[in-house]
């Protein structure tokens, strides 16, 4: 499997990474020296395996349903780059 | 005199408890050690009044009888483990001036067990690296050289700072993370002892995630019990974590010098790779007849799908690092580069935030989770991951203690040589490491040579699940058996 330049705009935009036009050819090189090395596991017979879901056998652990930290708002918003009266500050997103 | 840097963590704590010096003239040592080392760039952040505050108070509970397992020692941490307000990057731009409002649970057992913060140590971003040559920070240079040249070497990655700052006797010992091999193979290339332990035996609370199901953090030390000792402070069940082990404790330093006789030793033929150095093969032979003159029994043994693993962790990790990754969206923390939209405004913050490497995993990953593709790329590579870690079960219910393998498949390279054009070339480092983190296995890596120039080689230990015990017994054994590793001269200073 290869990706096309369009491809890795698709990409770039699902992942909200800009990327410029100068940067799509060696990008798509890039990604698709990747997805030659996977291609190795097409040879690899995988009917009936179970896909890993936790690399050591444990259940999730359940705590009672309660507030267990709070009240930290300031810390929260501390290292926000823009903030006013507790709220993060965006571009406006709806016009 | 006592040398101050020189001596193992053992024999500072010893020294320390003996009242030979104090916590703070130990500090002092290494921190004049540290700021003459600049050159080699280790540190990210140096953090001298803490680490005098922190040994003075070390001395208090020395005099009075409170000492903890490390009191006085003084660390460097991977800047990755969140350290409150002390900045932490990640060695990326992206969390430009983030401080984080608390600590990670593993530092925070270190200084509650008494230890010094030195500073953070560099890492490739995110600790997406072999070399620690993706870091914002600039690179990490090995105190190492090859024999004859003055070239500049990697010290290896991700933990690269932590290595280096290790090796160079800069601090007593270090954390560092491994998501692929990022604590063995700097280890292997800097002639320092890293351990990876069993996944879910330390808690990864509070230290930026890469790839969740596969980030497992512990020591690099100079010694197989340095790194017992700094291991049993950093382990244990956290439940801020959900996937840490609430499983005992046990004292590593103890399992350090028990006899290994009777242990079975297994060597996977999958290893031997085809064009691999003769230097690394003849080092393999020699762990083997280390091991078998202490007493292990040695047995052939087969991990069939080992070549599996590195494409399939090409999968894995890059998926998780994607979805971990999406956190980073100027809004919260870090930095923030305006758009014209909202929209904008993340696709200008992560593509200035996120070097080239990072942005280049993310898309991998965005690829491969996506619509269309989630079933032929990812969960077939964890269908792959479960066949991995189904062959390291077959061998380990047939009586193997642990595998013995090289850590890396040559020696230090140097700043500049590798994965400019194909990332690929790159990421063949971690063939010998990514698998144990496939299976969420406990990995040593211990010196146990030198190459033709002069530069260290390590071999690795596997073991089982839970079981660092016998690979701390066993790395002792090779420790002792192997010509005792030289640091090189301080050069840099």
């Amino acid at each position: 499997m290869s990706v096309d330049q369009a491809t890795v705009r698709r990409i770039a935009t699902l992942a909200r990474i800009a990327v410029t036009d100068e940067e799509v050819p060696h990008l798509q090189g890039e990604l698709n020296a990747i997805l030659r090395f996977v291609a190795e596991l097409d040879a690899v017979d995988v009917t009936g395996v179970e896909p890993m879901t936790s690399v050591t056998p444990m259940a999730l652990p359940l705590r009672p349903d309660a507030v267990t930290a709070g009240g930290i708002a300031d810390k929260v918003m501390r290292n926000a780059p823009a903030s006013e009266d507790g709220y993060f500050v965006v571009p406006k997103v709806i016009e | 005199m006592t040398d101050l840097l020189g001596q193992t963590l053992a024999a500072a704590r010893d020294g320390l408890k003996a009242k030979a010096f104090s916590a703070a003239e130990l500090t002092d040592a290494h921190l004049v050690a540290m700021e003459g080392a600049r050159s080699l760039n280790a540190f990210i952040t140096e953090t001298p009044e803490m680490a005098r505050a922190m040994a003075k108070a070390s001395d208090g509970r020395l005099a009075t009888g409170d000492a903890g397992p490390l009191e006085g020692i003084p660390l460097g941490i991977k800047d990755l483990y969140c350290t409150e307000g002390t900045r932490t990057t990640a060695g990326s731009r992206i969390l430009d001036g983030f401080v984080p409002p608390y600590e990670s649970s593993i530092t925070t057992q270190l200084w509650r067990d008494g230890a010094v913060m030195l500073g953070k140590l560099n890492l490739d971003e995110f600790a997406m690296g072999s070399s620690n040559e993706t870091s914002y920070f600039g690179p990490v240079t090995s105190p190492w050289k090859r024999r004859g040249s003055n070239a500049g070497l990697v010290p290896g990655g991700s933990s690269g700072g932590s290595a280096a700052a290790v090796a160079a006797r800069l601090c007593l010992g270090a954390t560092a993370t491994d998501t692929g091999g990022s604590i063995r193979q700097p280890a292997a290339f800097t002639g320092t002892v890293g351990i990876k332990p069993t996944y879910g035996r330390c808690s990864r609370f509070g230290v930026v995630a890469f790839a969740s199901s596969l980030d497992q953090a512990g020591p690099i030390t100079r010694t197989v019990r340095d790194s017992a000792i700094l291991l049993r402070s950093m382990a244990g069940h956290d439940p801020k974590d959900s996937t840490s082990a609430d499983v005992a404790v046990p004292d590593f330093e103890a399992a350090v010098g028990t006899s290994v006789k009777g242990k079975v030793i297994g060597i996977p033929k999958e290893y031997r790779l085809a064009g691999m150095p003769a230097e690394i093969e003849a080092l393999w032979q020699q762990g083997i007849a280390w091991l078998k003159a202490a007493g292990a029994e040695i047995r052939d043994i087969t991990l069939p799908h080992t070549q599996y693993a590195l494409p399939a962790y090409y999968i894995v990790a890059p998926a998780e690092a994607s979805s971990n990754l999406a956190r980073y969206d100027g809004v919260r923390y870090g930095l923030r580069v305006p758009g014209r939209d909202i929209a904008d405004q993340y696709g200008r913050t992560r593509a200035e935030g996120f070097g080239r490497e990072v942005r280049r995993r993310v898309m991998i990953g965005t690829y491969v989770l996506s619509a269309g593709y989630y079933d032929a790329f990812y969960v077939k590579a964890q269908q792959i991951r479960t066949l991995i870690k189904r062959d390291f079960e077959a061998v380990y219910a047939d009586g193997v203690d642990a595998i013995l393998t090289p850590a890396t498949p040559s020696a230090a390279f140097g700043i500049g040589e590798k994965g400019s054009g194909d990332p690929v070339e790159m990421y063949l480092n971690d063939i010998f490491t990514v698998t144990v983190n496939m299976a969420g296995l406990p990995g040593l890596a211990v010196p146990a040579g030198t190459s033709a120039d002069g530069l260290p080689l390590g071999l690795q230990l596997i073991g089982r699940p839970f079981d660092e015990d016998t690979l701390f017994a066993l790395g002792e054994v090779m420790e002792q058996a192997a010509p005792k590793v030289v640091l090189p001269e301080r050069w840099w200073s």
